[in-house]
Protein backbone atom coordinates (compact mmCIF):
# COMPACT_ATOMS: atom_id res chain seq x y z
CA UNK A 1 0.00 0.00 0.00
CA UNK A 2 1.27 3.44 -0.90
CA UNK A 3 2.11 5.71 2.01
CA UNK A 4 3.30 9.05 3.26
CA UNK A 5 6.39 9.08 5.40
CA UNK A 6 6.28 11.99 7.84
CA UNK A 7 9.73 13.59 7.68
CA UNK A 8 8.70 16.56 9.83
CA UNK A 9 5.46 16.65 11.76
CA UNK A 10 4.75 20.39 11.69
CA UNK A 11 3.02 22.19 14.53
CA UNK A 12 -0.22 20.23 14.51
CA UNK A 13 -0.93 18.09 11.49
CA UNK A 14 -4.06 15.95 11.71
CA UNK A 15 -5.99 13.64 9.40
CA UNK A 16 -9.48 15.01 8.65
CA UNK A 17 -12.39 13.99 6.50
CA UNK A 18 -15.79 15.70 6.56
CA UNK A 19 -16.31 14.68 10.16
CA UNK A 20 -17.84 11.97 12.32
CA UNK A 21 -21.51 12.78 11.74
CA UNK A 22 -24.36 10.75 13.17
CA UNK A 23 -23.04 10.00 16.65
CA UNK A 24 -23.58 13.24 18.54
CA UNK A 25 -26.54 11.71 20.37
CA UNK A 26 -23.96 9.37 21.97
CA UNK A 27 -21.66 12.23 22.89
CA UNK A 28 -19.23 11.73 19.98
CA UNK A 29 -17.87 15.05 18.69
CA UNK A 30 -17.95 15.66 14.93
CA UNK A 31 -14.37 16.96 14.39
CA UNK A 32 -13.61 17.42 10.65
CA UNK A 33 -11.78 20.25 8.89
CA UNK A 34 -11.59 23.72 10.47
CA UNK A 35 -11.90 25.13 6.95
CA UNK A 36 -14.36 22.81 5.15
CA UNK A 37 -14.12 24.82 1.91
CA UNK A 38 -10.38 24.38 1.46
CA UNK A 39 -10.60 20.71 2.45
CA UNK A 40 -13.26 20.15 -0.19
CA UNK A 41 -11.45 22.07 -2.93
CA UNK A 42 -8.21 20.18 -2.23
CA UNK A 43 -10.05 16.87 -2.69
CA UNK A 44 -11.73 18.14 -5.87
CA UNK A 45 -8.41 19.17 -7.42
CA UNK A 46 -6.99 15.65 -7.10
CA UNK A 47 -10.19 13.97 -8.30
CA UNK A 48 -11.30 12.68 -4.88
CA UNK A 49 -14.89 12.62 -3.69
CA UNK A 50 -15.98 14.88 -0.82
CA UNK A 51 -15.57 12.14 1.81
CA UNK A 52 -11.84 11.55 1.28
CA UNK A 53 -9.49 12.37 4.14
CA UNK A 54 -6.76 15.01 3.85
CA UNK A 55 -4.01 16.31 6.12
CA UNK A 56 -4.79 19.53 7.97
CA UNK A 57 -1.58 21.53 8.53
CA UNK A 58 -1.55 24.25 11.18
CA UNK A 59 0.71 27.35 11.19
CA UNK A 60 3.91 25.35 10.70
CA UNK A 61 3.38 22.78 7.97
CA UNK A 62 4.87 19.28 7.74
CA UNK A 63 7.31 17.67 5.37
CA UNK A 64 6.14 14.40 3.82
CA UNK A 65 7.70 11.89 1.46
CA UNK A 66 5.45 9.87 -0.79
CA UNK A 67 6.48 6.37 -1.92
CA UNK A 68 4.28 6.13 -5.02
CA UNK A 69 3.42 8.56 -7.78
CA UNK A 70 0.28 10.49 -6.98
CA UNK A 71 -1.48 13.70 -7.90
CA UNK A 72 -1.56 16.06 -4.93
CA UNK A 73 -2.89 19.52 -4.11
CA UNK A 74 -2.55 21.93 -1.19
CA UNK A 75 -5.34 24.42 -0.51
CA UNK A 76 -5.97 26.92 2.28
CA UNK A 77 -3.47 29.01 4.23
CA UNK A 78 -0.68 30.30 1.94
CA UNK A 79 2.68 28.63 2.42
CA UNK A 80 5.84 28.56 0.35
CA UNK A 81 5.65 25.00 -0.94
CA UNK A 82 8.40 22.95 -2.52
CA UNK A 83 8.53 19.49 -4.04
CA UNK A 84 12.10 18.18 -3.94
CA UNK A 85 13.28 21.76 -3.66
CA UNK A 86 11.28 23.01 -6.65
CA UNK A 87 8.54 25.52 -5.99
CA UNK A 88 5.00 24.19 -6.49
CA UNK A 89 1.89 26.35 -6.52
CA UNK A 90 -0.93 26.15 -4.01
CA UNK A 91 -4.54 25.72 -5.15
CA UNK A 92 -3.44 23.57 -8.08
CA UNK A 93 -2.91 19.86 -8.68
CA UNK A 94 0.63 18.61 -9.27
CA UNK A 95 2.19 15.19 -9.80
CA UNK A 96 4.40 14.01 -6.94
CA UNK A 97 6.74 11.27 -8.25
CA UNK A 98 7.52 8.23 -6.09
CA UNK A 99 10.10 9.18 -3.48
CA UNK A 100 9.52 12.92 -3.74
CA UNK A 101 9.25 15.19 -0.71
CA UNK A 102 6.64 17.89 -0.22
CA UNK A 103 7.88 20.55 2.13
CA UNK A 104 5.97 23.39 3.74
CA UNK A 105 8.11 26.52 4.02
CA UNK A 106 7.25 29.97 5.26
CA UNK A 107 3.62 30.74 6.01
CA UNK A 108 2.36 33.87 4.30
CA UNK A 109 -1.34 34.07 5.21
CA UNK A 110 -4.03 32.11 7.00
CA UNK A 111 -3.71 29.36 9.60
CA UNK A 112 -4.64 25.98 8.10
CA UNK A 113 -3.86 24.26 4.80
CA UNK A 114 -5.13 20.95 3.45
CA UNK A 115 -2.98 18.37 1.69
CA UNK A 116 -5.05 16.16 -0.59
CA UNK A 117 -3.65 13.15 -2.42
CA UNK A 118 -5.45 11.14 -5.10
CA UNK A 119 -7.00 8.15 -3.34
CA UNK A 120 -7.12 9.93 0.00
CA UNK A 121 -5.56 9.10 3.35
CA UNK A 122 -6.53 5.52 4.17
CA UNK A 123 -6.24 5.05 7.93
CA UNK A 124 -9.03 2.78 9.17
CA UNK A 125 -12.23 4.72 9.96
CA UNK A 126 -13.66 4.89 13.49
CA UNK A 127 -17.47 5.13 13.69
CA UNK A 128 -17.50 5.78 9.97
CA UNK A 129 -14.96 8.60 9.86
CA UNK A 130 -11.19 9.08 9.60
CA UNK A 131 -11.27 12.49 11.29
CA UNK A 132 -8.91 12.92 14.20
CA UNK A 133 -10.53 14.12 17.42
CA UNK A 134 -7.62 15.02 19.65
CA UNK A 135 -9.38 15.35 23.03
CA UNK A 136 -10.95 11.89 22.86
CA UNK A 137 -7.99 10.36 21.00
CA UNK A 138 -10.29 9.06 18.26
CA UNK A 139 -9.77 8.58 14.52
CA UNK A 140 -6.83 9.63 12.40
CA UNK A 141 -3.60 7.90 13.32
CA UNK A 142 -4.05 6.59 16.90
CA UNK A 143 -6.28 9.59 17.63
CA UNK A 144 -3.37 12.04 17.68
CA UNK A 145 -1.57 14.61 15.59
CA UNK A 146 1.11 13.27 13.25
CA UNK A 147 4.63 12.76 14.53
CA UNK A 148 7.93 12.72 12.73
CA UNK A 149 8.56 9.14 11.59
CA UNK A 150 4.89 8.19 11.14
CA UNK A 151 3.79 6.22 8.13
CA UNK A 152 0.34 7.03 6.78
CA UNK A 153 -1.42 4.65 4.41
CA UNK A 154 -2.83 6.10 1.19
CA UNK A 155 -5.85 4.80 -0.68
CA UNK A 156 -5.79 3.67 -4.27
CA UNK A 157 -7.07 6.32 -6.65
CA UNK A 158 -10.48 5.39 -8.02
CA UNK A 159 -12.85 6.97 -10.50
CA UNK A 160 -11.73 10.39 -11.64
CA UNK A 161 -8.50 10.25 -9.67
CA UNK A 162 -7.54 6.77 -10.98
CA UNK A 163 -6.54 7.69 -14.48
CA UNK A 164 -2.90 8.70 -14.24
CA UNK A 165 -2.94 10.28 -17.69
CA UNK A 166 -5.91 12.47 -16.91
CA UNK A 167 -4.25 13.26 -13.62
CA UNK A 168 -1.13 14.36 -15.45
CA UNK A 169 -3.26 16.30 -17.85
CA UNK A 170 -4.91 17.97 -14.89
CA UNK A 171 -1.56 18.71 -13.37
CA UNK A 172 -0.36 19.97 -16.74
CA UNK A 173 -2.84 22.83 -16.77
CA UNK A 174 -1.04 24.39 -13.80
CA UNK A 175 0.44 27.18 -15.93
CA UNK A 176 -2.98 28.38 -17.05
CA UNK A 177 -4.73 27.47 -13.83
CA UNK A 178 -6.48 30.29 -12.03
CA UNK A 179 -6.71 29.84 -8.26
CA UNK A 180 -10.29 28.98 -7.31
CA UNK A 181 -12.19 32.10 -6.22
CA UNK A 182 -14.70 32.09 -3.38
CA UNK A 183 -12.51 30.69 -0.63
CA UNK A 184 -11.89 32.08 2.85
CA UNK A 185 -8.45 33.44 1.94
CA UNK A 186 -10.18 36.03 -0.27
CA UNK A 187 -11.84 37.53 2.81
CA UNK A 188 -8.88 37.43 5.16
CA UNK A 189 -7.27 40.83 5.77
CA UNK A 190 -3.90 41.76 7.21
CA UNK A 191 -4.02 43.91 10.34
CA UNK A 192 -1.75 46.95 10.51
CA UNK A 193 -0.64 45.81 13.97
CA UNK A 194 0.22 42.29 12.82
CA UNK A 195 -1.86 39.17 12.51
CA UNK A 196 -4.96 38.87 10.40
CA UNK A 197 -8.61 39.72 10.74
CA UNK A 198 -11.93 38.67 9.28
CA UNK A 199 -15.58 39.58 9.58
CA UNK A 200 -17.93 36.62 9.80
CA UNK A 201 -21.68 36.62 9.55
CA UNK A 202 -23.77 35.17 12.37
CA UNK A 203 -27.36 34.17 12.94
CA UNK A 204 -29.03 35.14 16.20
CA UNK A 205 -28.56 32.21 18.60
CA UNK A 206 -31.16 30.11 20.41
CA UNK A 207 -30.49 31.74 23.80
CA UNK A 208 -29.97 35.38 22.79
CA UNK A 209 -32.96 36.50 24.84
CA UNK A 210 -31.16 35.46 28.01
CA UNK A 211 -28.60 38.22 27.61
CA UNK A 212 -28.75 41.79 28.83
CA UNK A 213 -30.51 44.18 26.46
CA UNK A 214 -28.29 45.27 23.59
CA UNK A 215 -25.90 42.31 23.89
CA UNK A 216 -26.18 41.58 20.15
CA UNK A 217 -25.12 45.19 19.45
CA UNK A 218 -22.19 44.78 21.81
CA UNK A 219 -21.17 41.60 19.97
CA UNK A 220 -20.97 43.58 16.72
CA UNK A 221 -19.43 46.72 18.20
CA UNK A 222 -15.72 45.86 17.98
CA UNK A 223 -13.39 43.04 16.94
CA UNK A 224 -12.52 40.24 19.34
CA UNK A 225 -8.93 39.08 19.77
CA UNK A 226 -8.41 35.33 19.47
CA UNK A 227 -6.72 34.15 22.66
CA UNK A 228 -3.61 32.04 22.85
CA UNK A 229 -5.26 28.93 24.28
CA UNK A 230 -7.48 28.69 21.18
CA UNK A 231 -7.41 25.39 19.30
CA UNK A 232 -9.55 23.05 17.20
CA UNK A 233 -12.14 22.83 19.98
CA UNK A 234 -12.74 26.54 20.01
CA UNK A 235 -11.44 30.08 20.20
CA UNK A 236 -11.29 32.07 23.41
CA UNK A 237 -12.28 35.59 22.46
CA UNK A 238 -11.25 38.80 24.18
CA UNK A 239 -13.27 41.93 23.51
CA UNK A 240 -16.51 43.68 24.44
CA UNK A 241 -18.14 41.81 27.33
CA UNK A 242 -21.52 40.19 26.77
CA UNK A 243 -23.43 40.42 29.99
CA UNK A 244 -25.90 38.02 31.49
CA UNK A 245 -28.78 39.94 33.05
CA UNK A 246 -28.41 38.41 36.51
CA UNK A 247 -24.74 37.54 36.39
CA UNK A 248 -23.84 33.99 37.38
CA UNK A 249 -27.36 33.34 38.71
CA UNK A 250 -28.78 33.19 35.21
CA UNK A 251 -26.09 30.65 34.32
CA UNK A 252 -26.70 28.37 37.30
CA UNK A 253 -30.19 27.66 36.00
CA UNK A 254 -29.03 27.03 32.42
CA UNK A 255 -29.50 23.43 31.30
CA UNK A 256 -26.81 22.06 28.96
CA UNK A 257 -27.90 22.22 25.32
CA UNK A 258 -26.61 21.08 21.93
CA UNK A 259 -23.66 23.00 20.45
CA UNK A 260 -23.72 23.54 16.68
CA UNK A 261 -20.50 24.32 14.81
CA UNK A 262 -19.76 28.06 15.07
CA UNK A 263 -21.75 28.58 18.29
CA UNK A 264 -20.74 31.68 20.24
CA UNK A 265 -21.18 30.69 23.89
CA UNK A 266 -20.78 33.07 26.77
CA UNK A 267 -19.56 32.03 30.23
CA UNK A 268 -20.16 34.16 33.32
CA UNK A 269 -17.25 36.55 32.79
CA UNK A 270 -18.81 37.71 29.52
CA UNK A 271 -15.90 36.86 27.20
CA UNK A 272 -17.27 34.57 24.48
CA UNK A 273 -16.07 31.20 23.19
CA UNK A 274 -16.39 30.36 19.51
CA UNK A 275 -16.95 26.61 19.21
CA UNK A 276 -15.12 25.01 16.32
CA UNK A 277 -14.61 21.56 14.76
CA UNK A 278 -13.57 19.57 17.86
CA UNK A 279 -16.27 21.09 20.13
CA UNK A 280 -18.15 18.88 22.56
CA UNK A 281 -21.63 17.81 21.48
CA UNK A 282 -23.33 19.67 24.34
CA UNK A 283 -22.38 22.68 26.40
CA UNK A 284 -23.39 24.48 29.52
CA UNK A 285 -23.32 28.13 28.43
CA UNK A 286 -25.98 30.11 26.55
CA UNK A 287 -25.40 30.64 22.82
CA UNK A 288 -25.87 34.25 21.74
CA UNK A 289 -25.19 33.70 18.03
CA UNK A 290 -23.97 31.08 15.53
CA UNK A 291 -21.57 31.67 12.64
CA UNK A 292 -23.28 30.93 9.32
CA UNK A 293 -22.11 27.69 7.67
CA UNK A 294 -20.64 29.53 4.66
CA UNK A 295 -18.32 31.56 6.95
CA UNK A 296 -17.10 28.75 9.21
CA UNK A 297 -14.05 28.18 7.00
CA UNK A 298 -13.13 31.85 7.24
CA UNK A 299 -13.11 31.59 11.04
CA UNK A 300 -11.08 28.39 10.66
CA UNK A 301 -8.33 30.34 8.87
CA UNK A 302 -7.79 32.46 11.98
CA UNK A 303 -5.58 31.57 14.91
CA UNK A 304 -4.16 32.95 18.16
CA UNK A 305 -3.21 36.60 17.79
CA UNK A 306 -5.69 37.23 14.96
CA UNK A 307 -8.99 39.01 15.43
CA UNK A 308 -12.56 38.35 14.40
CA UNK A 309 -15.59 40.61 13.99
CA UNK A 310 -19.20 39.54 13.94
CA UNK A 311 -22.11 40.93 11.97
CA UNK A 312 -25.66 39.68 12.38
CA UNK A 313 -27.07 38.24 9.18
CA UNK A 314 -30.41 36.81 8.08
CA UNK A 315 -31.37 33.23 7.29
CA UNK A 316 -31.91 34.28 3.67
CA UNK A 317 -28.44 35.77 3.46
CA UNK A 318 -26.93 32.69 5.08
CA UNK A 319 -28.67 30.46 2.51
CA UNK A 320 -27.62 32.72 -0.38
CA UNK A 321 -24.00 32.59 0.80
CA UNK A 322 -24.13 28.79 0.96
CA UNK A 323 -25.66 28.55 -2.50
CA UNK A 324 -22.99 30.92 -3.88
CA UNK A 325 -20.30 28.73 -2.32
CA UNK A 326 -21.83 25.62 -3.84
CA UNK A 327 -21.84 27.29 -7.28
CA UNK A 328 -18.19 28.30 -6.91
CA UNK A 329 -17.38 24.72 -5.93
CA UNK A 330 -19.20 23.37 -8.99
CA UNK A 331 -17.24 25.78 -11.19
CA UNK A 332 -13.99 24.47 -9.69
CA UNK A 333 -15.17 20.89 -10.25
CA UNK A 334 -15.85 21.54 -13.92
CA UNK A 335 -12.50 23.29 -14.33
CA UNK A 336 -10.71 20.44 -12.58
CA UNK A 337 -12.41 17.73 -14.60
CA UNK A 338 -10.10 16.29 -17.26
CA UNK B 1 -32.51 23.70 13.92
CA UNK B 2 -33.33 23.33 17.61
CA UNK B 3 -36.72 22.29 19.02
CA UNK B 4 -37.08 23.35 22.63
CA UNK B 5 -39.40 21.99 25.27
CA UNK B 6 -40.03 23.41 28.73
CA UNK B 7 -36.82 24.38 30.44
CA UNK B 8 -36.74 21.95 33.33
CA UNK B 9 -34.88 18.78 34.20
CA UNK B 10 -37.87 16.47 34.17
CA UNK B 11 -38.21 12.86 33.01
CA UNK B 12 -41.47 13.45 31.11
CA UNK B 13 -40.08 16.47 29.22
CA UNK B 14 -36.93 14.53 28.46
CA UNK B 15 -39.00 11.56 27.25
CA UNK B 16 -40.77 13.85 24.76
CA UNK B 17 -37.44 15.20 23.48
CA UNK B 18 -36.07 11.69 23.00
CA UNK B 19 -39.26 10.50 21.28
CA UNK B 20 -39.05 13.45 18.89
CA UNK B 21 -35.39 12.74 18.16
CA UNK B 22 -36.13 9.05 17.54
CA UNK B 23 -39.00 9.92 15.18
CA UNK B 24 -36.92 12.39 13.16
CA UNK B 25 -34.02 9.94 13.03
CA UNK B 26 -36.29 7.06 11.95
CA UNK B 27 -37.89 9.20 9.22
CA UNK B 28 -34.55 9.19 7.36
CA UNK B 29 -35.21 12.63 5.82
CA UNK B 30 -32.93 13.79 3.00
CA UNK B 31 -30.06 15.98 4.13
CA UNK B 32 -30.45 15.32 7.87
CA UNK B 33 -26.95 14.65 9.21
CA UNK B 34 -27.45 14.26 12.96
CA UNK B 35 -30.28 14.33 15.50
CA UNK B 36 -29.29 15.11 19.07
CA UNK B 37 -31.67 14.94 22.03
CA UNK B 38 -30.67 16.82 25.19
CA UNK B 39 -32.39 17.28 28.57
CA UNK B 40 -35.17 19.31 27.07
CA UNK B 41 -34.43 20.01 23.42
CA UNK B 42 -33.60 18.33 20.13
CA UNK B 43 -30.96 19.65 17.74
CA UNK B 44 -31.46 18.60 14.12
CA UNK B 45 -28.37 19.15 11.97
CA UNK B 46 -29.15 19.26 8.27
CA UNK B 47 -27.66 20.32 4.97
CA UNK B 48 -29.91 23.18 3.81
CA UNK B 49 -28.93 22.56 0.20
CA UNK B 50 -30.25 19.00 0.38
CA UNK B 51 -33.20 19.48 2.72
CA UNK B 52 -36.50 21.32 2.51
CA UNK B 53 -36.22 23.48 5.63
CA UNK B 54 -39.94 24.33 5.75
CA UNK B 55 -40.94 20.69 5.42
CA UNK B 56 -38.47 19.78 8.14
CA UNK B 57 -39.95 22.37 10.51
CA UNK B 58 -43.45 21.10 9.76
CA UNK B 59 -42.36 17.52 10.42
CA UNK B 60 -40.71 18.45 13.71
CA UNK B 61 -43.84 20.33 14.83
CA UNK B 62 -46.04 17.38 13.91
CA UNK B 63 -43.87 14.85 15.75
CA UNK B 64 -43.48 17.12 18.79
CA UNK B 65 -47.25 17.43 19.10
CA UNK B 66 -47.69 13.68 19.63
CA UNK B 67 -48.77 12.51 23.08
CA UNK B 68 -46.02 11.87 25.62
CA UNK B 69 -44.36 8.46 25.37
CA UNK B 70 -44.46 5.93 28.22
CA UNK B 71 -42.28 6.57 31.24
CA UNK B 72 -38.93 5.01 32.01
CA UNK B 73 -40.39 2.50 34.48
CA UNK B 74 -41.41 0.22 31.63
CA UNK B 75 -37.80 -0.33 30.68
CA UNK B 76 -35.55 -3.07 31.92
CA UNK B 77 -32.75 -1.29 33.78
CA UNK B 78 -29.12 -1.71 32.76
CA UNK B 79 -27.28 -2.82 35.90
CA UNK B 80 -23.81 -1.36 36.44
CA UNK B 81 -21.43 -2.73 39.08
CA UNK B 82 -19.54 -0.15 41.13
CA UNK B 83 -16.74 -0.56 43.64
CA UNK B 84 -17.15 2.20 46.22
CA UNK B 85 -13.72 1.66 47.86
CA UNK B 86 -11.92 4.70 49.14
CA UNK B 87 -9.20 4.81 46.48
CA UNK B 88 -11.86 4.60 43.74
CA UNK B 89 -14.16 7.12 45.41
CA UNK B 90 -11.88 9.82 46.79
CA UNK B 91 -14.81 12.24 47.23
CA UNK B 92 -17.15 9.80 48.94
CA UNK B 93 -16.28 11.23 52.35
CA UNK B 94 -17.03 14.73 51.09
CA UNK B 95 -20.37 13.62 49.66
CA UNK B 96 -21.16 11.96 53.02
CA UNK B 97 -20.29 15.15 54.89
CA UNK B 98 -22.60 17.15 52.59
CA UNK B 99 -25.65 16.10 54.63
CA UNK B 100 -23.92 14.40 57.56
CA UNK B 101 -24.28 10.78 56.40
CA UNK B 102 -21.84 7.91 56.84
CA UNK B 103 -20.14 6.22 53.89
CA UNK B 104 -22.41 3.19 53.90
CA UNK B 105 -25.46 5.39 53.59
CA UNK B 106 -24.01 7.24 50.62
CA UNK B 107 -23.44 3.91 48.88
CA UNK B 108 -26.93 2.73 49.81
CA UNK B 109 -28.53 5.91 48.48
CA UNK B 110 -26.47 6.04 45.30
CA UNK B 111 -26.91 2.36 44.42
CA UNK B 112 -30.48 2.12 45.67
CA UNK B 113 -32.16 4.10 42.96
CA UNK B 114 -33.12 3.78 39.33
CA UNK B 115 -31.69 6.55 37.18
CA UNK B 116 -32.73 7.89 33.83
CA UNK B 117 -30.17 8.63 31.11
CA UNK B 118 -31.26 12.16 30.22
CA UNK B 119 -28.66 12.71 27.53
CA UNK B 120 -25.12 11.96 26.40
CA UNK B 121 -22.45 14.58 25.92
CA UNK B 122 -19.08 15.88 27.15
CA UNK B 123 -17.08 12.97 25.72
CA UNK B 124 -18.09 9.86 23.69
CA UNK B 125 -20.40 7.68 25.77
CA UNK B 126 -20.72 10.02 28.77
CA UNK B 127 -24.30 9.77 30.09
CA UNK B 128 -25.92 12.45 32.22
CA UNK B 129 -28.09 10.44 34.63
CA UNK B 130 -30.49 11.45 37.37
CA UNK B 131 -32.14 12.18 39.58
CA UNK B 132 -29.77 11.70 42.53
CA UNK B 133 -31.24 11.56 46.07
CA UNK B 134 -31.03 15.09 47.47
CA UNK B 135 -29.12 13.85 50.54
CA UNK B 136 -26.11 13.00 48.37
CA UNK B 137 -26.58 15.68 45.67
CA UNK B 138 -23.29 17.40 46.47
CA UNK B 139 -22.24 20.20 44.12
CA UNK B 140 -19.27 19.93 41.75
CA UNK B 141 -15.75 20.27 43.12
CA UNK B 142 -14.66 23.89 43.15
CA UNK B 143 -11.44 22.92 41.36
CA UNK B 144 -11.84 20.20 38.71
CA UNK B 145 -9.34 17.35 38.62
CA UNK B 146 -6.89 17.43 35.73
CA UNK B 147 -7.23 13.66 35.39
CA UNK B 148 -10.22 11.50 36.27
CA UNK B 149 -9.58 7.76 35.68
CA UNK B 150 -11.77 5.92 33.16
CA UNK B 151 -14.73 4.19 34.80
CA UNK B 152 -14.97 6.70 37.65
CA UNK B 153 -18.52 7.23 38.89
CA UNK B 154 -19.32 10.77 39.95
CA UNK B 155 -22.01 13.02 41.34
CA UNK B 156 -22.67 16.65 40.39
CA UNK B 157 -25.76 18.02 42.11
CA UNK B 158 -28.75 15.96 41.04
CA UNK B 159 -26.76 14.23 38.28
CA UNK B 160 -24.61 11.13 38.29
CA UNK B 161 -22.41 9.72 35.55
CA UNK B 162 -19.57 7.41 34.52
CA UNK B 163 -16.38 8.81 32.96
CA UNK B 164 -15.85 6.60 29.86
CA UNK B 165 -12.22 7.66 29.40
CA UNK B 166 -9.53 9.45 31.35
CA UNK B 167 -10.41 13.15 31.10
CA UNK B 168 -10.37 16.26 33.25
CA UNK B 169 -13.48 16.45 35.41
CA UNK B 170 -15.13 18.28 38.28
CA UNK B 171 -17.66 15.73 39.53
CA UNK B 172 -17.42 14.25 43.04
CA UNK B 173 -15.97 10.77 42.58
CA UNK B 174 -17.70 8.08 44.68
CA UNK B 175 -16.58 4.84 43.02
CA UNK B 176 -15.43 3.09 39.87
CA UNK B 177 -16.98 0.56 37.51
CA UNK B 178 -15.06 -2.08 35.57
CA UNK B 179 -17.65 -1.71 32.78
CA UNK B 180 -16.59 0.33 29.74
CA UNK B 181 -19.37 2.77 28.74
CA UNK B 182 -17.62 3.35 25.41
CA UNK B 183 -15.39 0.96 23.52
CA UNK B 184 -15.09 1.55 19.77
CA UNK B 185 -13.85 -2.02 19.26
CA UNK B 186 -17.19 -3.52 20.39
CA UNK B 187 -19.92 -4.23 17.80
CA UNK B 188 -22.07 -1.79 19.78
CA UNK B 189 -19.49 0.63 21.16
CA UNK B 190 -21.94 2.34 23.52
CA UNK B 191 -23.34 0.96 26.77
CA UNK B 192 -26.02 3.62 27.12
CA UNK B 193 -28.39 5.74 25.09
CA UNK B 194 -30.68 8.59 26.06
CA UNK B 195 -33.83 7.27 27.73
CA UNK B 196 -32.23 4.15 29.22
CA UNK B 197 -32.81 3.15 32.85
CA UNK B 198 -29.71 2.44 34.93
CA UNK B 199 -29.14 0.94 38.36
CA UNK B 200 -25.80 0.77 40.14
CA UNK B 201 -24.96 -2.10 42.48
CA UNK B 202 -22.07 -2.30 44.92
CA UNK B 203 -19.24 -4.79 44.37
CA UNK B 204 -16.08 -5.39 46.41
CA UNK B 205 -12.55 -4.90 45.18
CA UNK B 206 -12.01 -8.57 44.30
CA UNK B 207 -15.10 -8.58 42.12
CA UNK B 208 -13.97 -5.33 40.51
CA UNK B 209 -10.56 -6.80 39.73
CA UNK B 210 -12.12 -9.97 38.38
CA UNK B 211 -14.50 -8.08 36.06
CA UNK B 212 -11.81 -5.63 35.07
CA UNK B 213 -9.45 -8.44 34.09
CA UNK B 214 -12.18 -9.95 31.91
CA UNK B 215 -11.81 -7.17 29.33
Amino acid sequence: MASFHVVKQGMQTTIQDRGRWGWQARGVPVAGPMDPWSHRVANTLVGNGPDAATLEATLVGPEVEIDAERVMAVVGARFELTLDGQSVPMDAPFVAPAGSRLRFGRRLRGTRAYVAVAGGIAVPPTLGSRSTHLASAMGGLDGRALRTGDRIPLGDPVGKSADARSAEKRAGVTSTWSPPPGGPLDSLKARPTGGEMATVRVLVGPHHERFAAGALDVLQSAPYAIGHSSDRMGFRLEGPRLLHPRGTDSLAAFISDATPLGSIQVPAAGQPLLLMADRQTTGGYPTIAIVITADVGLAGQLGPGDSISFVVSSLDEAMAALVAQKRALMAIESQAAP
Amino acid sequence: MIAEFEERIDPSINARAIALADAIHAAGLAGVRDVVPTYRSVAVYFDPLRSDGDALVARIRREAARPSPPSIDNREPIRVPVCYDEDFGPDLAMVAAFKGLDRANVVRLHAGRRYRVFMLGFVPGFAYMGIVDERIAAPRRSTPRVRVPAGSVGIAGSQTGIYPAETPGGWQLVGRTPIRPFDPSRPDPFLLRAGDAVEFYAIDRDEYDRLNAAH
